[in-house]
């Protein structure tokens, strides 16, 4: 019995989702150079990332797919990370796209 | 083709006919290097009238200096130089494939067959990265990137890209 609760932990563990919604802020909007630094950044971490705009949704670790979302300055996407390391994936990828806003010009 | 229509709005979806300039596709690229390469399909995009009063040799020089700051190889033998420039009026792309292959230092390290250079209007990021979505919609492909590598006149790439635009598939 105490076993199987663990491995329910450890799986609950591993599994972990997490989502949020990030802005585009800075006026060159998810050009090559920002896009490079997102995908940089989501393959540091483990888990599986999905970035989603309002037609589709793409793998956020691939930089094909990543220019293929166009999206300008003021445009919402929204991340899913799914893994073991989810929540400091979102967490970094945050910090880069809304905080730091890819260290360029915001309007 | 390009319009160099300034009224004109871009749609969302943005068509590789509304770009690309059939004029500037080179199907059998001689050159060997990457620089070489860059400044032809430049060269290209100058002669057909789509650099507006931005100098060639500046262009070139500035795409190059783009490619070495970080690689637009991105794998699967495609490249996307680009550059933008505020002479520029409307995004303006040109074509250039090569059958042996030019080392790109793309991010898989292996050589690149088909070149698209992008030039874009500096007051207008929207445009460059719709253009960019349609490139990469299509580059992401493989059958399109298959096609586009066995192309080997303008007319084939023109026929393809506007295959392409209708053809959600391709």
């Amino acid at each position: 019995m105490q076993s199987w609760r663990c491995m329910v932990e450890e799986d609950t563990l591993e599994n972990e989702v997490v989502e949020a919604e990030l802005e585009i802020r800075n006026v060159d909007g998810l050009h090559m150079r920002p896009a490079m630094q997102f995908v940089d950044i989501a393959n540091r971490f483990e888990s599986q990332i999905t970035v989603s705009n309002d037609q589709t949704s793409i793998d956020g670790k691939s930089i094909m797919q990543i220019s293929m979302l166009a999206a300008t300055c003021g445009a919402k996407l929204r991340i899913q990370a799914e893994g073991p390391d989810a929540r400091q994936a979102v967490k970094a990828l945050r910090e880069l796209v809304e905080e730091k806003h890819f260290d360029e010009p915001i309007p | 083709m390009n319009t160099a229509n300034n009224e004109k709005q871009w749609a969302n979806e943005m068509k590789l006919s509304d770009f690309v300039c059939f004029e500037a596709t080179a199907p059998d690229l001689q050159a060997g290097d990457r620089d070489t390469a860059i400044i032809e399909l430049v060269s290209l995009l100058g002669q057909a009238g789509q650099l507006g009063k931005a100098k060639k040799s500046q262009i070139q020089k500035e795409v190059i200096k783009r490619e070495n700051e970080a690689s637009t190889g991105m794998g699967k033998g495609v490249a996307v130089p680009h550059v933008k420039h505020k002479a520029v009026k409307d995004v303006a792309a040109a074509i250039g494939l090569s059958h042996r292959g030019i080392d790109f230092s793309a991010l898989d390290k292996q050589p690149v067959y088909s070149i698209i250079l992008l030039v874009s209007p500096t007051e207008n990021p929207d445009q460059h990265l719709q253009a960019m979505e349609c490139v990469f919609t299509h580059l992401q492909r493989e059958k399109f990137r298959k096609f586009l590598r066995q192309c080997r006149t303008p007319e084939q790439i023109k026929d393809l890209l506007l295959e392409a635009d209708e053809d959600p598939t391709l």
